[in-house]
């Protein structure tokens, strides 16, 4: 689904990784682990297109993303959900409007109808609908950006310190629908800090833990 | 060009869900507002002095053009018998409908203006004018002097094309200065918009970074401040219109006070053309929005 092939990045002549191979293979479910500034993010970011490789090839369900156009991109965008560690989400829009956003911007606003309710329930923000994303609280708007991300039933889930800024309880909550989502078969690719959010995963689902370190991509040990 | 057709369509169309995406912004929705009111109200007044020096040139044009001057310069005792020979001889040139010597009150009321209205015009030796009118293609004039020099030494033939090809000149000038003066209106409006809604954009960063997140493609993230601008364009020039067809309408009529700037206006079918003003606007808008945003995308992609 998302391959890496001797991938390289770099920020001017800084360069952040080199060489770099993954593959995500369908119904996979993935941990990024990696100390600050590793390129956690950026990884992430080439993987959902927002960044192109400084070399090799990076290749989105079988498109090579170097050649693809913006639009083309956009197309790609809408079989990944991506959840943020700072969300973003259109601040003057309701909760539910901006959860249904990747559904308009497909034109396909009438699945909505019958999936927003259910996605609302899901994430348990039904009685924060109508409330704007500034109104909710940091568990809450992670759970609103994992069911935006979801709405277009995606084929991929790529999540990014989803639980960097809520507490541990929160943290068990988004991970079980992470999990769920994985179990319906969805690939998940998940970049975090939290071990402690890894161990309790491994025991859920079968992960695979990848280490982001000088400059290159290792399978973490036995010690996760 | 089917694109093009598509994207107007779809404009006219609307997508209030496009619309809600980005916040309204009040500042440069008022600046858009205000600035097509502002370049309407200039069109409607260029539009109105090309459209009024276009009359003007083809009035004169047609009205000097039908009328020629004969000016009898003689001794006062053979001033009339000349004046009697030289309508002989117009009577019975092809071309010519009429010809008749301007009585001594016209000739006073021709001077009037620049000596006076207690002008002594019987001890004066002033020339005797006769008008002649021309009808179908008009007369030979080279022929008419030939007979003229011959029977009637003292008449001097004036077909007015010296009078007539300046004046008509410069009125298509100022009517070629209105149309340009409207074009730079146009030019200055995009301009104007433009930057408008670059700084929208620039102000809507985040907006686009979330909308090109869940997979927004370039057109629909353009189109929803391209509807928004042009939208307030089109508004905006309709105010502006409005005013500039009230303030044209209420300028003086030329019949009553004289004189060219008073003739400045719309007559008859002409109250149409400022109302194309609007949707002119709307498509100056829509293409400088579009153009805007396009560009936009492509530098924060």
């Amino acid at each position: 689904m998302i391959e890496l092939e001797d991938v390289a990045y770099s920020y001017g002549r800084a360069e952040l990784f080199a060489q770099l191979n993954l593959s995500l293979a369908p119904g996979s479910f993935h941990f990024l682990t990696g100390p600050s500034g590793a390129g956690k993010t950026t990884l992430l970011k080439l993987c959902y297109g927002e960044l192109s490789a400084t070399a090799g090839q990076v290749r989105l369900f079988g498109q090579d993303a170097t050649t693809l156009e913006r639009d083309g991109i956009a197309m790609i965008r809408r079989r990944i959900g991506v959840v943020h560690q700072d969300c973003q989400f259109l601040d003057h829009l309701p909760v539910a409007e901006n959860i249904a956003l990747p559904l308009k911007v497909a034109s396909r606003e009438a699945e909505a109808v019958g999936n927003l309710d259910d996605l609302l329930a899901w994430v348990g923000l039904r009685a924060q609908a109508n409330q704007t994303p500034p109104q909710l609280s940091g568990g809450e708007r992670q759970r609103a950006a994992l069911a935006r991300a979801v709405i277009m039933s995606p084929d991929v889930i790529i999540a990014d310190e989803p639980t960097g800024n809520v507490d541990w309880e929160m943290s068990q909550r988004l991970l079980t629908l992470l999990v769920e989502l994985n179990k319906m078969g969805k690939t998940v690719l998940i970049a975090t800090h939290d071990l402690n959010l890894i161990r309790t995963a491994k025991k859920q689902v079968s992960a695979r833990v990848l280490r982001l370190k000088d400059r290159q991509l290792h399978q973490a040990g036995a010690e996760l | 060009m089917r694109l093009a057709i598509r994207d107007v369509l779809a404009l006219i169309a609307g997508d209030p869900q496009a619309d809600r995406a980005v916040p309204p912004t009040g500042f440069t929705a008022r600046l858009t507002l205000f600035t097509a009111a502002a370049m309407a109200f200039l069109a409607v007044f260029a539009m109105a002095l090309s459209l009024a020096t276009g009359r003007l040139a083809d009035r004169w044009s047609e009205e000097l053009a039908r009328t020629s001057t004969l000016r009898i310069s003689a001794p006062a005792d053979q001033a009339a018998a000349q004046a009697r020979r030289a309508i002989a001889v117009l009577e019975t040139t092809p071309g010519v409908a009429a010809a008749r010597p301007l009585t001594a009150e016209e000739q006073r009321n021709l001077l009037e203006p620049w000596f006076g209205p207690d002008l002594p015009i019987d001890a004066l030796p002033i020339p005797q004018l006769i008008e002649i009118i021309e009808e179908g293609s008009g007369y030979d004039p080279i022929g008419l002097r030939a007979r003229l020099q011959a029977e009637v030494p003292g008449a001097v033939l004036d077909d007015h094309t010296r009078w007539r090809e300046p004046l008509v000149a410069a009125a298509g000038r100022l009517r070629m200065l209105g149309w340009l003066a409207i074009a730079l209106i146009g030019l200055a409006t995009g301009a104007m918009i433009t930057l408008a809604a670059q700084s929208a954009l620039a102000a809507n960063a985040q907006v686009i970074r979330v909308m090109r997140l869940v997979g927004a493609q370039d057109s629909y993230i353009a189109r929803a401040f391209v509807r928004r601008f042009t939208q307030r364009a089109l508004m905006g020039a309709a105010i502006g219109t409005l005013l500039g067809m009230i303030a044209v309408f209420a300028l003086p009529d030329a019949d009553v006070a004289g004189g060219f700037l008073t003739g400045l206006g719309f007559r008859g079918a002409g109250w149409i053309w400022p109302l194309l003003v609007p949707p002119l606007a709307a498509v100056v808008a829509f293409l400088a929005t579009r153009a805007a945003a396009m560009r936009t995308l492509g530098e924060q992609s």
